[in-house]
């Protein structure tokens, strides 16, 4: 069963006008906000599972992104909405779509009955681990506490001081200097590559 | 919204992260797949976090789970490259040379 994408598409949109709605008679402008941010992400999702074209698969993404910063932003983790727009969408998505443009697209290579079984395989998991979590654990408390801090000034202490994260800040310089340079190595083209090409032509 | 709402939508990323690795044959959709993946372990780390009272280790791990995101990225766009260029495909299926 092939979906027409004005059908697809129609369907998004009424969705992403609902989403809204309902989480605004759920739990006022807040939950509007949620509502929103919520069906980004998730659409976004759906849009890049199920879109033929690999470009327009990438740029959902920007979607789920955007809407992921902007939970972020609805749980008080203002410093993380930033540095998700500004890696994710920045970099990632970048880098993701560099990727598009150096390989060949494939449109025929969605196929909609692999996509339903893998969606019905992993919906009955994910479903049936939420039945076992929902029965065992009490959501109940939660939504009074105090919200925490957490702005850039806190989190910029918490990265130099010596009892907290300064060890982890470190390792991950470490991490990123030894990936990035790894990157360039791997990504770079051998002298041998040249030599076949010149032999080849 | 309670922690209830955020740890769904968490869950319903990560089963379409899932999704798209197992439904999609192309390594750049596996590199997608993934960053779904991580942003659904972002977002309940950071709601565990906020409807968990004190201290700031939830966000500090979705910082470090960004970083390493990043690095993982990179790496993995140069081995994507690598790979199109040794077996003129991006089909995971396809790159089996260890199995002659």
């Amino acid at each position: 069963m092939e979906l027409p994408p004005k059908v697809f598409y129609g369907i998004m949109a009424v969705l992403g006008l609902v989403s809204p709605i309902a989480g605004f008679a759920a739990g006022g402008p807040l939950g509007m906000a949620f509502g929103l941010f919520a069906f980004l992400v998730i659409g976004g999702a759906v849009v890049c599972l199920w879109e033929p074209s690999i470009v327009r698969s990438a740029f959902s993404l920007l979607a789920t992104f955007g809407g992921a910063a902007g939970l972020f932003l609805l749980l008080g983790a203002d410093f993380l909405a930033v540095s998700q727009i500004l890696i994710y969408v920045g970099g990632i998505l970048a880098l993701i779509l560099f990727g598009v443009m150096l390989t060949p697209p494939d449109l025929t290579e969605r196929s909609v009955p692999r996509v339903a079984g893998a969606m019905i395989a992993v919906g009955l998991a994910v479903a049936w681990v939420a039945a076992k979590v929902s029965a065992t654990v009490s959501w109940a408390q939660a939504e009074t506490l105090p919200r925490p801090g957490g702005h850039a000034r806190e989190i910029g202490v918490g990265f130099l001081d010596p009892a907290g994260y300064v060890i982890v800040f470190e390792l991950a310089a470490v991490v990123l200097t030894v990936a990035l340079v790894a990157a360039v190595y791997i990504a770079r083209r051998r002298k041998l590559d040249y030599d076949q090409e010149g032999s080849a032509a | 919204m309670g922690l209830g709402a955020y740890v769904a939508v968490s869950a319903a990323l990560f089963a379409l992260g899932v999704t798209v690795i197992i439904a999609r044959r192309n390594v750049l959709y596996v590199l997608m797949g993934i960053e779904m993946i991580l942003n659904a372990a972002n977002i309940n780390f950071v709601a565990f976090n906020r409807f968990n009272g004190d201290g700031l280790d939830g966000r500090m791990f979705a910082i470090f789970v960004i970083i390493l995101a990043a690095a993982e990225a990179a790496v993995a766009l140069a081995i994507v490259l690598n790979v199109y260029h040794l077996f003129q495909s991006v089909k995971p299926s396809e790159a089996d040379l260890m199995r002659e």
